[in-house]
């Protein structure tokens, strides 16, 4: 072998022909990123720029300098490739920012808000400081905890029959459809069509936490159904068929070995769509209402739940301003982390759970 | 063969799920439009405009353009970095950066709007500034540059940090799904990276792109809190993205009119909603059947 290599590698021809390009050193774009920094560094410290500024102006330079850089050595193909690279990249470095910058602006301004009476007080009679979030917090979870009532059974028994029962039939070809379209639907949408239906039954300016429930089923079955159609194509046809052999009935062979052998990923997409529409607040805002007292009952009054609590306490924060805007950040830290509590946990249950696939 | 009872029974259960899927679908429909009809006939002074058309007009424009904006520019940093997971990033740190980008999906609108209006505006100010003095010749930076920063502009850039997520996870999936074969077969000739991506990814992946990007908008079309929260909206039809004096958007005018309205304001409101349904049931429509098109021609 390595006389093979040896007589492959020994130039044989005249020489005219390299028979490798010129090629820039490993190290060549971590040089030219440095250089890009100095740049930025030096229009803040002698131009006095703004960090925003000159960070542009450096990736520009970076831009510019590699593909120059390439090209001259490595010929423009490979500075072609190596200006997409660099464009790729910053790509993901400019999406970054703002999630970066959004965790960092969270944390900073609701940990010092956080304490036992901002979790445990509402916000009844409170003038100024003070008060709490408790109201909103069970809100959330009231409301939240109707909407997967209603919308599990309906999205499980329905992602049933689209792959158990439907077979491309009609109306599974429908439903396959219409889920598509729910999903699409804007949250507002789905709350002004709460309040016209509930509208109907209890008179204009009804507000009650179980018509956000509602609006928000609205949204959450599409979730379900996707999550369970999917995690029941999962199941091989073996398991259904060795069922049947036994003479089990199908409806058994549903329940009894389809559903458990899927239930971790359905569980995880009900966890995922929980995570999704407990931070909603456009249909609440409309149905539910907000309120300063504590409001255990989802089929009477107004009920103040922590989206729309954040909203109005940012957006009428009162006299002096700073305390409700204060609170609406605090709550905007307790939503996000009930939001990525259930993400985490979803997905922690998808990995332990799920069937082991090919990657 | 004869049917047992459990099956006739737990059937039954089933297909009345799916059916009542159809029926809330058909109930938005209906009940927007039942409470949405007394709009047509309101007096001038309820809607402030002569008729509901001149009412909805602004509005409409304000979404699509708010929306069209913020495509513009999630769109191509989607693709970008949904290429950054599949292809260029190392397997190792693929994994990760899914993850914070699914967080960012993750994190609710209002949390958005709150970080648009306190920290992302005002920052914004300068750079509308420089615009206004150096492209002020161009009607989309008239100015006079707002000084709070809370222009349709961010609107539009708040919206396009919200749809990027979910377009690059579309992109993603697809350009993962590109044949391995093709890839290798266009790096053995000697394909650089970008060539290689440029010749087998996107052409396997353009209808999925189109279709991701309609999603996306489907969906900056709807969003609400983020627009209502950051923009400070007069409802003028204008193309001036730097200004105070900006265009609303359907859903934030329902967001920040409804706690408030009573009778037939309430009406208008709905029907508005109505409006914004239909044009996002189009868009995702017309989305979905791109997309779907493109399997069917990927399978072959």
């Amino acid at each position: 072998m390595s006389t093979l290599g040896e007589t492959t590698r020994k130039p044989q021809g005249s020489g005219s022909l390299p028979l490798v390009r010129p090629q820039l050193p490993g190290w060549a774009p971590l040089l030219v990123a440095a250089e890009s920094l100095a740049v930025a560094l030096l229009l803040i410290v002698f131009l006095g720029w703004g960090p925003g500024l000159s960070g542009a102006v450096g990736l520009l330079f970076y831009l510019a300098v590699m593909p120059v850089w390439s090209s001259a050595v490595e010929g423009g193909r490979k500075a072609k490739d190596r200006l997409a690279t660099s464009l790729m990249w910053s790509a993901f470095g400019l999406a970054m920012l703002p999630l970066l910058s959004l965790v960092w602006q969270v944390l900073s301004e609701g940990l010092p808000v956080i304490s036992a009476e901002f979790l445990t007080y509402n916000m009844r009679n409170v003038v100024g400081e003070g008060g709490g979030i408790y109201h909103a917090i069970i809100g959330t979870f009231i409301i939240t905890g109707w909407a997967t009532v209603i919308s599990v059974p309906v999205g499980i028994l329905a992602g049933i029959y689209l792959v158990e029962y439907g077979d491309g039939n009609r109306l599974a070809r429908v439903v396959t459809f219409l889920v598509d379209v729910m999903t699409g639907i804007p949250s507002i949408v789905a709350g002004l069509f709460a309040y016209a239906l509930f509208v109907i039954f209890f008179g204009p300016g009804v507000r009650m936490g179980f018509g956000g429930s509602v609006a928000l089923s609205v949204l959450m079955i599409p979730i379900v159904v996707r999550a369970t159609e999917e995690m029941l194509k999962l199941v091989p046809n073996e398991l259904r068929e060795a069922s049947y052999a036994l003479g089990v009935p199908k409806w058994r062979t549903i329940t009894k070995v389809v559903l458990p052998t899927s239930m971790a990923g359905i569980i995880t997409g009900v966890m995922l769509a929980v995570a999704r529409v407990a931070g909603e607040t456009a249909p609440l805002l409309i149905i539910a209402g907000d309120t300063d007292s504590d409001n255990f009952n989802a089929f009477a009054e107004r009920m103040s739940t922590l989206p729309v609590f954040i909203y109005y306490s940012y957006t009428q924060p009162g006299v002096p301003p700073e305390f409700g805007q204060a609170r609406a950040w605090g709550a905007a830290l307790v939503l996000i982390s009930i939001v990525m509590l259930f993400n985490l946990v979803a997905r922690a249950l998808s990995k332990y759970f799920s069937p082991k696939l090919g990657r | 063969m004869a049917r047992r009872r459990g099956d006739v029974v737990f059937r039954g259960i089933a297909r009345a799920a799916a059916t009542l899927i159809v029926l809330t679908l058909a109930g938005v429909a209906i009940f927007l439009t039942l409470e949405g009809m007394p709009a047509l006939t309101a007096s001038a002074a309820q809607l402030g405009q002569d008729n509901i058309v001149l009412y909805v007009w602004p509005l409409l424009f304000g979404t699509i353009l708010a929306a069209v904006i913020a495509l513009i520019v999630a769109a191509p940093l989607s693709i970008g970095l949904a290429l950054v997971i599949s292809h260029y990033a190392p397997r190792r740190a693929a994994r990760p950066i899914g993850y914070a980008i699914d967080l960012l999906a993750a994190v609710p609108s209002v949390v958005y709007g709150l970080w648009g209006i306190q920290f992302f505006g005002p920052r914004l100010v300068p750079a509308y500034e420089w615009l206004e003095e150096h492209l002020g010749f161009l009607p989309f930076f008239e100015g006079p540059a707002s000084s709070t920063g809370r222009t349709i502009l961010t609107a539009s850039l708040v919206l396009a940090i919200m749809a990027l997520p979910i377009i690059t996870a579309i992109c993603r999936e697809i350009f993962a799904q590109t044949p391995r074969l093709e890839q290798e077969a266009a790096l053995a000739l000697g394909a650089t990276r970008w060539e290689m991506i440029r010749m087998t990814v996107f052409p396997y992946s353009r209808s999925g792109i189109v279709s991701a990007t309609m999603l996306g908008l489907g969906r900056a079309l709807g969003e609400t809190m983020a627009v209502a929260m950051v923009l400070s909206a007069t409802g003028v039809v204008s193309f001036n993205l730097i200004s105070s004096v900006n265009p609303s958007t359907i859903a934030a005018n329902v967001a920040l009119k409804f706690p408030e309205a009573s009778g037939v304001q309430v009406n208008i409101l709905i029907f508005s909603g109505l409006v914004l349904f239909l044009v996002t049931f189009l868009v995702n429509f017309v989305g979905r059947w791109i997309g779907a098109r493109g399997h069917v021609k990927g399978a072959r």
